[in-house]
């Protein structure tokens, strides 16, 4: 086959993809771009409402909320899901690790919203968590946990350690036996394998379950608007605020593309020290 | 071969023609309605499309902005009816959506005369919104749980008692409103200038709160008993599920409260302007009325007094206060563009605890 054939037959399969990244990023991006730059209709181009992030504190507040939450969200769901799927896939048998990824997924099953307002449920005064500690004697009066970070939390770790149990189950299976053996071989105890060995080849899947729990839960606004009680305001909350009422399009663009952006470097720190890693 | 694919992909484009044929054809007898939550409801949905044949296409949203968005999105004459603020009427003829309403074919003389908000609702000497519905955001509670003399004045706004106990609906005009009236100042008569004032109440009733919450969550809140009070809430809030908690009711404070009011408007694009008018005529007709003051969503007020509401529905909305509590009850704040903006970003200061 002629190298001009090739081309075009590549061509040929990458236009769909290109095709779907121009319509449904690249111009709707442009869209958000050019709307964010005129916050009153039939006025100039204006930097007002990127200006108005970086001086009134409750927006700015409102990005380092943003980021706290997603920090401790991630740090936790890992610190959870990296045993969940050693577990899974070392100590559960064969036959087993099927129906254990089935129940493991089971949650995603369920919709957002709906399971969103069964951990309001489960979280309240009067609510499965606060009646059992209390029945349990470990507190003397229910405390408050739903309408607070707290909850939006739980909420999101119980929905992301089952997408990082996965992406870091599907790393763990695919190191060979070899590695561990070798490792013993050499006279290393079972930490110092799991630290100097296992750790190492399965930090790529850890990253990029990370990223992507960033990523989803740094922009959800479902879960911050059930969970959260509205006691803080996150990044996705604050843009949906612009639109309600005053439908103020420029400022929800202008906050949606400083998102993007802060979600863009965070994805670039991630490739970076993925590449230094591997190096 | 070759001609029997032909046929079948002739037959197959005929029978899809056809099809699309026959939904343009459904198309041009529905109604499309832009709507709240409240106009779903099969219960006034459904006597309306059995008698006329008409079908009702419903698109929910949220907020002015919102359904203004949605119709900057579509094609002129894509929709037919809106539902919207009373106090947003004037948003939508600035921007030459609206139709003139024929007053002499809508039952004016029996809507409460107080809701008709004739200085949003009337242009220029003509009719774009007709209320529909009406409420109060005032002071929703569990009356097995507070003292409910507490609740007949807007002090119980930074009233510490109540601490960890009061959730705070989320919009920020109407408990704005509110925590204006607490402090004396008229919904009416806002300027810039009484921002500060507000904001002190705002930062106090916020120390006080367990949560800021939206409309389902507010429900869910007084329902569970995770609040016993909420700021903003009203008959929307409790009515619906007053059979279910019968200890749920509402105040009107001494102060007064936010008189909310939603309208309906036709779409100056509309191709089906008489199915509009009919949907209309039947939504404000006294069947009607009753049914969406009872919606599923939430209840309301309905704006026409003789709505065949039964005795219970009626206790349960309290008819029969309605003079006294229209009398003492303040219109909903309608700020400048400014203003408003102002208005959310000081919201936005109050629940980010600044």
């Amino acid at each position: 086959m002629s190298s001009a054939s090739t081309s075009r037959i590549a061509w040929a399969s990458v236009t769909p993809a290109l095709l779907w990244t121009l319509v449904f990023f690249v111009v709707p991006f442009v869209a958000m771009g050019v709307m964010s730059l005129h916050p009153k209709a039939g006025e100039g181009a204006s930097l007002a409402a990127y200006a108005q992030f970086f001086t009134n504190p409750s927006y700015w507040h409102a990005l380092i909320n943003s980021l706290e939450v997603t920090l401790i969200v991630t740090v936790i769901s890992v610190l959870l899901a990296y045993p969940f799927a050693w577990i899974l896939a070392f100590m559960v048998p064969e036959r087993w690790q099927r129906l254990a990824l089935m129940l493991a997924v089971l949650p995603f099953w369920t919709s957002y919203v709906v399971r969103s307002y069964s951990w309001l449920l489960v979280l309240a005064e009067k609510g499965v968590v606060n009646s059992t500690l209390v029945n349990l004697g470990l507190l003397s009066e229910p405390i408050q946990i739903a309408n607070t970070r707290t909850a939006t939390v739980i909420g999101f770790v119980h929905f992301f350690v089952m997408l990082l149990t996965l992406t870091i189950y599907a790393n763990l299976k695919q190191l060979s036996p070899n590695y561990r053996k070798a490792a013993t071989d050499l006279g290393a105890s079972g930490f110092q394998t799991f630290i100097h060995v296992i750790l190492p080849l399965t930090l790529p899947g850890i990253m990029v379950g990370a990223f992507l729990t960033f990523v989803l839960a740094i922009g959800d606004y479902i879960t911050p608007q059930i969970l959260g009680g509205n006691n803080e305001l996150l990044m996705p909350q604050l843009i949906m605020m612009q639109i309600g009422r005053r439908g103020d399009f420029a400022s929800a663009s202008a906050l949606s593309l400083i998102l993007m952006a802060v979600v863009t470097l965070a994805y670039l720190a991630c490739a970076r020290w993925l590449k230094i890693e591997r190096a | 071969m070759t001609n029997r694919l032909t046929r079948r992909l002739f037959g197959a484009s005929v029978a899809a023609l056809a099809l699309i044929g026959s939904y343009a054809a459904a198309s041009a007898a529905d109604l499309n309605a832009l709507v709240w939550c409240d106009h779903s409801d099969p219960n006034l949905l459904k006597p309306f499309e059995d008698a006329t044949g008409i079908k009702v296409n419903v698109k929910e949203f949220e907020g002015t902005g919102a359904g203004l968005a949605i119709v900057d999105q579509s094609q002129p004459g894509d929709w037919d009816v809106m539902v919207i603020d009373t106090v947003d009427v004037r948003r939508g003829v600035d921007r030459g959506l609206f139709e003139p309403l024929p007053e002499d074919k809508l039952p004016m003389a029996d809507i409460f005369p107080e809701v008709l908000m004739n200085q949003h609702a009337v242009v220029d000497g003509k009719r774009y919104g007709v209320t529909e519905k009406f409420g109060y955001n005032t002071i929703g509670f569990n009356k097995s749980k507070v003292d409910a003399a507490d609740m007949d004045t807007l002090g119980v706004l930074t009233n510490d008692k109540y601490k960890g106990r009061i959730a705070i609906y989320d919009y920020y005009l109407p408990v704005m409103g509110l925590a204006a009236m607490a402090i004396g100042k008229k919904t009416s008569e806002l300027t810039e200038a009484d921002l500060p004032a507000i904001k002190e109440v705002l930062q106090k009733m916020k120390a006080n709160a367990k949560a800021v919450t939206d409309v389902v969550a507010s429900q869910t809140a007084l329902a569970t008993g995770e609040a016993d009070i909420l700021i903003g809430g009203g008959e929307w809030v409790t009515a619906g599920i007053a059979k279910e908690n019968p200890d749920l009711d509402f105040s009107i404070p001494k102060e007064g409260a936010v008189l909310w009011s939603q309208s309906l408007a036709m779409f100056k694009d509309s191709k089906n302007k008489d199915n509009a008018l009919k949907f209309i005529q039947y939504v404000m007709s006294p069947e009607g009325q009753a049914r969406l003051a009872t919606s599923s969503c939430y209840w309301g007020m309905p704006a026409n007094k003789q709505a065949t509401l039964t005795a219970d529905q009626k206790k349960i909305l309290r008819f029969d206060e309605q003079a006294d509590f229209l009398k003492r009850a303040q219109e909903y704040p309608a700020p400048s563009e400014d203003l408003d903006k102002k208005m959310q970003d000081l919201w936005t200061a109050m629940i980010q605890g600044q």
